[in-house]
């Protein structure tokens, strides 16, 4: 091995602690990369596979009783693949010790073998006997959340029919990944079920024999999906169709289609600034590192070894820690994003993995790392080779102090030696001294972004249900009907307000681009559930146009004045023509409000409502959910409480989880950063801070010189961090926002002050790691070497 | 006058560190003929130019005007990659500060410059010469001043160049080691004919030389020679 191979091993192994503290922060902001390209690509390959493997319909045909025989002219539609017709219904489930009704959905399964399209998975029990009528199959994660198993029984009211099955098997299916009940925004499994029955049993209960009231379909390669979905329409049309959707439409996959967006939009945007800021501090570190070898470089110069054979020797010193780091970084990445897949594995309900890598990830992660320690000592090196070999030698240039002199005489008086010595350096070396700076206070600004991302996520929450929503529970009815229901509800004992709403599935359109969704019909002056402003003021709700919500006016791209086209998908299904009035600060869901009775009116469907906003006193709760539970006319029971906590959940188990794990990252990093900042600083100062401790200072005093000037870097760095932090996150916040919910983009003075104090925190604990090694300082080798 | 030939031929050189108000006069027209195969002592008051004008000749420094020639090259018109090679092929450093590497053995920093050198001797016969052959494997950290300052010396001679340059090589050490080190010089002078310039503030070290430079103010104040070389044994300061 040649000496100069040597020398790099050895000062790598002289410096490991410098050289490790700046490969793990690089090696972090691979990994987040790495992580969260891999989990994405995994939950996209997963995805695609289930779906693929247990045939998911890309079409969805709902209708009201369509015959059996229609189903051969949907198979000849071109562009279709494959038909199944089903039978499917709403079903209301009484389990012991639930008061809140339980909503779920009843789905047929063919007499014999496997359904031709949206197959299940048996996750525990057997499938079902074809000559038996009162077996069932139930929702694995229903199952789950309220310890039901194969060979228990459950009772469910089908289509006014109260009836006890028998469990034979619990399933998962990829049409159902995410159990939401209908009017709710977030997921929960314990109130949503979805049930398997024979399509006898269901033909009987529904009236549907020989007949079906929902076609899949599914399409083949280059299908146009709009024409597939008119032909059925018109075929349909007969048969009360209400509008065949795609699978883009559909609950489950819209769920799961904007979570993933939403942890990619996360990860594209979150991540690289990670990446980013690792390498700015490499960049600082190992620029810092080759400064330091300055007299080496004169030397090997001086013994006549070209510029090009210095460079290379310091290349593979900086590019073994940066590719260290990065290779670090990638493989950690790939175990951690193999660890998160199989957390969102249960979250997701996929019952298999399929691993996949994100090569760009990698690539990113290594280009960026090697150019920023390439470019660090490439301009240092520039400089010593610009400099005579005599003058690079020359043990550290004399100190020009001449700049401090105005300082020095100022603060003569005031200050003592060591706090002098601080000062003189900051001024002397000002861009060092800025640098350091910028990297604190990039670091803090990551924290800062995180905190403050995880802290609009709770705001968001309490906007949508304090202050949007004041309602305690919300009830659906089976069909809209009149306005007499509101009494019978207003009858009931611990009632205390009720507030009809009436509201009316649609798909949305502005020229081109659409959207599938509802039109809600409030009370003029809505107390329950309002729609609010930017300042968080209520609108009222206009008859004489439509209040959208921000994100769903992003989405159409209109503009308040402009005419928003609904396609009404109820009733006798109009296309109405409403003006666009306003745009809603909704942080949750994509709502679209007009008044009740306008609504009612366009309908031409006069005084209907479709359920109800209540305010109740929570003492009689138990017996008011049980009267409701009763009546027929209810279909299911919102409880505000439990969609909150749905919504905590999905915040905290879903993407919210990435985030989490993010904000660790974010902390780890600004650790990093300022324990490096500390490091290097030892570095460069041990020979000053041995010649100190030489002639005659105390420990302390050496310590002090080192630690004062971190101290009042980091001090500095807490203003611009908290500015930077507010900048990133108006950058990021966009990223964590989805179709589902919305980040603001807002000050979190919390966020903000914990960051502080972290940083705060991370600066004693590196002076205190830092400390320990001025006092360990050998006082004799260091001042014998080099001169 | 031909024979013997020149080492160095330097010329009115100058050398100004800045410029302005600050500029510095380091050296202002120096003229010496170093001739080949001799040992020749730079002596002068601190601050005299001395490192300056060593510094030149051995390719670390530019010359702000003059020149300097190598036998037939001209230093001063040489471009840094020229430089570069005319050190790493006919130039022999020894450092005030010894200027050792710190993180390689005594061995290692001898194979620092014989890994690049045309026809060196090994590391080891280096070591031996100056009489450090059981210290091989020790780290700068963990020799004496005069030790460090051997190794430098080995360091300097093992590439076999054609001139030794050395700049106050006793300058931290005791009489006893430092007579030594000057031992070592001579030696190779002797052995390999090697041109040896020496500066030194020990005026009792110019009695080992053939001439003995005398610089003030950057200039050539005297030049005094020696007819007699003195032994390095002889020597006392
Ligand atoms: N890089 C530099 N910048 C400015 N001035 C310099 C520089 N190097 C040397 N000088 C000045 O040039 C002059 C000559 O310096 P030089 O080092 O050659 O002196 P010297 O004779 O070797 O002294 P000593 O015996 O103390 O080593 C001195 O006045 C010195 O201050
Ligand atoms: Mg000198």
């Amino acid at each position: 091995m040649s000496p100069l191979d040597k020398k790099l091993l050895r000062d790598l192994w002289r410096m490991k602690s410098q050289a490790a503290a700046i490969a793990a922060v690089i090696a972090l902001g691979v990994l987040i990369n790495v992580m969260m390209g891999g989990l994405i690509n995994t939950l996209e390959e997963t995805k695609r596979a289930y779906y693929e493997r247990y045939r998911l319909a890309d079409v969805f045909a709902p209708a009201k009783r369509a015959p059996n025989r229609l189903l051969k002219d949907i198979a000849a539609l071109p562009g279709v693949a494959a038909v199944e017709g089903r039978i499917q219904g709403g079903a209301l489930i009484d389990l012991q010790g639930v008061d809140v009704p339980i909503r779920a959905r009843v789905l047929s399964l063919p007499e014999s073998g496997s359904p031709r399209l949206n197959d299940y998975y048996l996750v525990d029990g057997r499938r079902m006997d074809p000559t038996r009528d009162d077996e069932i199959l139930i929702l694995n994660g229903f199952a789950k959340a309220h310890g039901l198993k194969p060979g228990g029984s459950i009772s469910a009211t089908i289509n006014g029919e109260k009836r006890t099955f028998d469990i034979v098997g619990l399933v998962q299916a990829p049409e159902y990944l995410f159990s939401v009940a209908p009017g709710e925004l977030a997921p929960d499994d314990s109130r949503f079920a979805v049930i398997w029955a024979s399509e006898d049993a269901l033909a009987k209960t529904f009236d549907l024999d020989g007949a079906f009231n929902e076609a899949l379909v599914s399409l083949s390669r280059g299908a146009s999906l709009p024409a597939v979905l008119s032909g059925i329409d018109r075929l349909l049309d007969p048969y009360g169709g209400l509008g065949a959707y795609g699978l883009a439409d559909q609950t489950s996959n819209r769920f799961i289609v904007e979570e993933l967006k939403g942890l990619r939009s996360s990860s594209t945007v979150v991540p690289p600034i990670f990446l980013a800021i690792a390498a700015f501090l490499l960049y600082i570190v190992v620029s810092r590192i080759v400064q330091s070898e300055r007299e080496e470089i004169g030397l090997l110069k001086a013994f006549g070894y070209s510029n090009f054979a210095v460079a290379a020797h310091y290349f593979k010193f900086v590019l073994a820690i940066a590719t260290g780091g990065a290779l670090l970084g990638c493989l950690l990445g790939i175990f951690s994003g193999c660890g998160m897949a199989q957390l969102y594995q249960n979250y997701f309900k996929f019952p298999f993995l399929a691993f996949e890598v994100e090569p760009r990830a990698f690539i990113m992660g290594m280009t960026v790392s090697v150019l920023a320690a390439s470019i660090g000592a490439l301009f240092v090196l520039i400089g010593v080779f610009r400099l005579s070999p005599a003058v690079a030698m020359r043990p550290p240039a004399p100190a020009d102090y001449s700049r401090t002199m105005a300082l020095a005489q100022f603060i003569k008086l005031r200050l003592d030696q060591p706090s002098r010595m601080v000062l003189r350096r900051l001024v002397r070396q000002p861009m060092r001294a800025v640098s350091a700076i910028v990297g604190i206070a990039a670091g803090m600004a990551l924290t800062v972004t995180q905190l403050s991302v995880l802290g609009s996520f709770n705001s968001s929450l309490d906007l949508s249900f304090s202050v949007i929503d004041r309602s305690d529970l919300s009830v659906s009815f089976v069909e809209p009907i009149g306005q007499k229901a509101i009494y019978e509800l207003k009858r009931i004992e611990g009632v205390i307000e009720v507030e009809p709403f009436r509201s009316v599935p649609a798909i949305l359109r502005n020229g081109l681009r659409s959207c599938r969704g509802g039109i809600e019909g409030l009370q003029s002056e809505p107390h329950l559930n309002r729609a609010v402003d930017k300042e968080v003021k209520p609108i009222y709700v206009r008859s004489d146009g439509i209040i959208l919500s921000k994100a769903l006016a992003d989405k159409l791209a209109i503009d308040p004045g402009e005419t928003l086209t609904i396609d009404v998908r109820e009733g006798r299904r109009p296309i109405l023509e409403v003006p666009v009035v306003a745009i809603a600060n909704t942080l949750l869901g994509a709502p679209a409000y007009f008044e009740r009775h306008a609504l009612n009116r366009a309908m031409k469907e006069p005084g209907r409502v479709s359920g109800a906003f209540m305010r109740i006193d929570t003492a009689h709760a138990a017996e008011i959910y049980r009267t409701l539970k009763e009546m027929p006319i209810v279909a299911g029971v919102n409880v505000k409480g439990e969609a909150r906590q749905a919504f905590q959940r999905l915040m905290d188990e879903g993407a919210g989880s990435v985030r989490y794990i993010m904000t660790a990252i974010a902390a780890i990093i600004t650790f990093g950063i300022v324990y490096n900042s500390a490091r290097i600083a030892f570095a460069e100062r041990a020979r000053d801070l041995a010649s100190m401790r030489v002639i005659g200072f105390t420990k302390g005093e050496a310590t002090f010189v080192l630690l004062g000037e971190l101290g009042v870097i980091t001090l500095a760095a807490l203003p611009l961090g908290a500015i930077l932090g507010y900048a990133l996150l108006q950058l990021v916040a966009s990223g964590f926002s989805t179709d589902l919910y919305q980040i603001p983009a807002d000050f979190v003075p919390d966020a903000h002050g914990t960051a502080a104090l972290a940083v705060i925190v991370a600066a004693a604990f590196s002076g205190f790691l830092v400390k320990r090694d001025v006092d360990r300082l050998d006082l004799i080798s260091v001042l014998k070497t080099r001169e | 006058m031909d024979s013997p030939s020149l080492a160095f031929k330097v010329r009115d050189l100058t050398k100004i560190y800045g410029s302005g108000v600050s500029a510095v006069h380091a050296l202002r027209g120096v003229d010496l003929d170093v001739r080949e195969g001799e040992i020749t002592v730079l002596l002068g008051a601190s601050g005299s130019g001395k490192s300056t004008l060593l510094n030149i000749l051995g390719g670390l420094d530019t010359a702000t005007a003059g020149s300097v020639h190598f036998g037939r090259e001209n230093l001063t018109a040489m471009s840094d990659d020229e430089l570069t090679l005319y050190r790493r092929n006919h130039v022999g450093f020894v450092f005030q500060f010894y200027n050792l590497m710190p993180s390689l053995t005594a061995f290692e920093n001898v194979e620092l410059v014989t890994e690049i050198a045309t026809s060196p001797l090994s590391p080891g016969e280096a070591l031996d010469v100056v009489g450090l052959t059981e210290r091989r494997d020790h780290f700068p950290a963990q020799m004496s001043g005069g030790e460090q300052q051997r190794v430098a010396i080995a360091r300097a001679i093992a590439k076999q160049p054609e001139v030794l340059l050395c700049d106050e090589p006793t300058g931290a050490l005791d009489s006893k080691t430092g007579r030594m080190v000057l031992k070592v010089l001579q030696d190779v002078n002797e052995r390999l004919s090697t041109s040896v310039l020496i500066i030194t503030h020990a005026a009792a070290t110019a009695d080992l030389a053939d001439r003995a430079v005398y610089l003030a103010d950057g200039r050539v104040k005297d030049i005094v020679v020696n007819e007699e070389r003195k032994r390095a044994e002889e020597i006392s300061w």
